[in-house]
């Protein structure tokens, strides 16, 4: 293995995947790098699952590389890539024992028995599931049954573990618990994780790179603060947290005007043209303090807990504020009572026009 | 209705009524019947009467033990064949079969709509002397230039297999129907090659029908006589011949009770030995 330490784990070039007429992969490239937490993320049907099939052997590329490490695995199948999955269904084997389980691919490889024993027992005991051993899958509850795939794929301790929205099925609460789980457990072990979802929050909290997909493409790669604060596209935007986005041309550098003439800071990057401009609800003051200012009327306030969220109408459009409840009692503007609502030019980001039914207004933050 | 609701626990044994009694009336009673008649002594002409007479049982086995054997090993043959044949069959119409998985079903069970007796006639043209079977064998040299397959041992193993074959294929397919192809996916993924998949997954976890099958497979094929009548002769014949005969044409009712017997008792021995060996959790799924 003359393979240098800095080469990623996984690469993909231009790869497209055609399902019949239908182009669920349309062209992807990507590198990432070993030992990173890794996030597919985007609405079903968007190819993120397609992609990391690609990956894992179980689908074939129509077109384009595919490499782990320095190897080009195109036309590999699964049995012969490092690489392990945790499905979303777990696929449990369920006439073996847990352990049997746990043991299966150390078996394949031909490892000796006196070492599959100690990496399952150290394995089972990094899930907390020691003392589980001989009982069969359906004995166990569903968030156990999780963590025995994880135990199962990463026993193998492969270049690049896969996980096909692990934890879909398991109810809220332990959801959280096992984001913090694999967090953790992804950082004992070291191991890169490609890990596909399309719960934003889920990504947000445990990858620290994303690659947000929408129909076959990525629309942007980047670090969490990256996707929220700059995002790049009207998708990205609506997808990640909930922005308010306003039509406006850009008219010079770091200034547009929007519909009603009024003229707004942003830094535009030497973009021209058409564009929208967008501002997340936290970021938005309702006081003169800021840089880019609107004035509005409160439509309707509702309180919220750690905010209270004022929706106000502009000459522009309607914007969603979430003002900090700072103090005691939480004191927000009546609704029809007149506001300016202000934030910092650095808080403003420009996309293209995007169609705004793509906002997803079901993730909100 | 208010009796019911005061007694809850009785329901269960009130729906097992009718078949507890289905089974006493129309199983235990003939079968006790059958017993008695077992230890008779006597003859057609004379008539039998009850004497304990467990001579029957020696003299059956001595007499027809080659035709015990042979039920045995037919049955025990033909039961492996249609399992070779049925297994790639039905492993293709559950994975492969697609749209198509429940007419190709029905295909397998479509020769069950025509009788057993004219089923088991159609092969004494298939196999027939000129037909285009023997021809086939003779032409490559698996059948002698005078040899014939009619009459043969083999003539009734494939009449058996064929006549048996989709009590086999449908407990078959319905094990593997249900093994989630995801499972197969999962295994390949742990570096199982295909076939190591194949071994590791699908077959222990298509096991049940498996076994289902055999026996369904086995136990009336080891009792079977229409096939060693048909497509045999007098040196292929089976216990089920020698019983079909005793009972219909000697009018020997204690030698055929007795051997009714023998032949329970041998295929009850059977499974308990099959049990053993693939466990009986498997035989109870």
């Amino acid at each position: 293995m003359s393979e240098s330490m800095t080469s990623p784990d996984v690469r993909l070039e231009e790869v497209v995947k055609e399902f019949g007429e239908m182009r669920a992969v349309d062209g992807i490239s990507l590198e990432i790098p070993r030992g990173s937490f890794f996030a597919l993320l985007g609405p079903s049907g968007c190819g993120k699952t397609t992609t990391l099939r690609m990956i894992g052997g179980f689908e074939e590329a129509t077109s384009g590389r595919i490499f782990l490490g320095d190897r080009d695995v195109v036309g590999l199948p699964p049995y012969k890539r490092d690489v392990n999955t945790v499905f979303q269904s777990y696929a449990l084997f369920p006439h073996m024992t847990i352990a049997d389980n746990v043991a299966f691919g150390l078996q394949r490889k031909g490892i000796a028995r006196a070492e599959v024993n100690t990496r399952v027992a150290e394995i089972l005991e990094l899930v907390d599931l020691a003392g589980r051993e001989s009982r069969k899958p359906r004995q166990l509850s569903g968030g156990q049954q999780q963590r025995v795939a994880l135990a199962r794929a990463i026993v193998c301790n492969p270049r690049v573990l896969l996980l096909d929205e692990p934890l879909g099925a398991l109810d809220l609460k332990l959801r959280k618990q096992m984001q913090l789980e694999l967090k953790r457990i992804q950082h004992e072990i070291g191991i890169t994780f490609v890990h596909v979802t399309h719960d934003q929050e889920e990504a947000m909290t445990m990858a620290d790179t994303i690659a947000v997909m929408n129909g076959g493409r990525i629309e942007q790669l980047g670090t969490p603060a990256d996707l929220y604060e700059r995002p790049q596209s009207a998708f990205v935007a609506g997808f990640l947290g909930k922005s308010n986005l306003l039509a406006g041309t850009i008219t010079g550098e770091g200034l547009v005007r929007l519909v009603d003439g009024s003229e707004l800071r942003a830094s535009t990057n030497g973009t021209r043209g058409p564009v929208s401009i967008g501002v997340r609800p936290e970021k938005i003051s309702l006081s003169n303090g800021g840089v880019n200012r609107l004035a509005g009327k409160v439509k309707e306030s509702a309180y919220i807990g750690v905010a209270t969220e004022v929706v106000v109408t502009t000459s522009v459009g309607e914007l969603t504020v979430f003002h900090q409840n700072v103090e005691a009692g939480g004191v927000a503007p009546a609704p029809g009572s007149q506001v300016t609502l202000s934030w910092a030019p650095e808080a403003t980001f420009v996309v293209d026009r995007g169609d705004p039914g793509d906002r997803g207004e079901e993730h909100v933050v | 209705m208010s009796f019911l609701h005061r007694h809850k626990g009785l329901t269960p044994y009130l729906l097992l009524l009718p078949g507890i009694a289905w089974l006493a009336v129309f199983f235990l009673v003939p079968l006790g019947f059958l017993g008695y008649q077992s230890l008779e002594s006597g003859s057609f002409e004379s008539g039998y009467t009850f004497t304990w007479s467990f001579s029957n049982y020696w003299d059956a086995i001595t007499t027809y033990d080659e035709q015990l054997l042979r039920s045995f090993l037919y049955a025990g043959i033909a039961t492996i064949l249609a399992l070779a044949v049925s297994y790639p069959l039905v492993y293709w119409i559950a994975f492969r079969g697609g749209r198509w998985k429940n007419l190709f079903l029905i295909l397998i069970v479509a020769p069950l709509f025509v009788t057993y007796l004219v089923r088991t006639l159609a092969w004494l043209n298939i196999l027939a002397d000129e037909g285009p079977v023997v021809s086939a064998f003779q032409a490559i040299g698996l059948v002698a230039e005078d040899g014939r397959l009619l009459a043969t041992g083999i003539a009734v193993v494939a009449g058996i297999t064929y006549n048996f074959l989709p009590f086999m294929a449908l407990p078959l397919y319905v094990s593997l129907e249900q093994i989630d192809a995801r499972l197969l996916e999962a295994a390949e993924d742990l570096y199982a090659s295909k076939r190591q998949a194949f071994l590791r997954v699908t077959l222990p976890l298509s096991a049940p029908g498996i076994v289902a099958g055999t026996l369904l497979t086995f136990i009336p094929a080891a009792g079977d006589f229409i096939n060693a009548q048909l497509l045999g002769t007098p040196r292929q014949s089976m216990v089920g011949n020698v019983i079909q005969s005793k009972f219909l044409e000697l009018i020997d009712y204690p030698a055929a009770a007795a051997l009714s017997f023998i032949l329970m008792a041998l295929i009850l021995a059977a499974l308990l030995v099959y049990a053993r060996i693939v466990g009986t959790e498997r035989l109870t799924g």
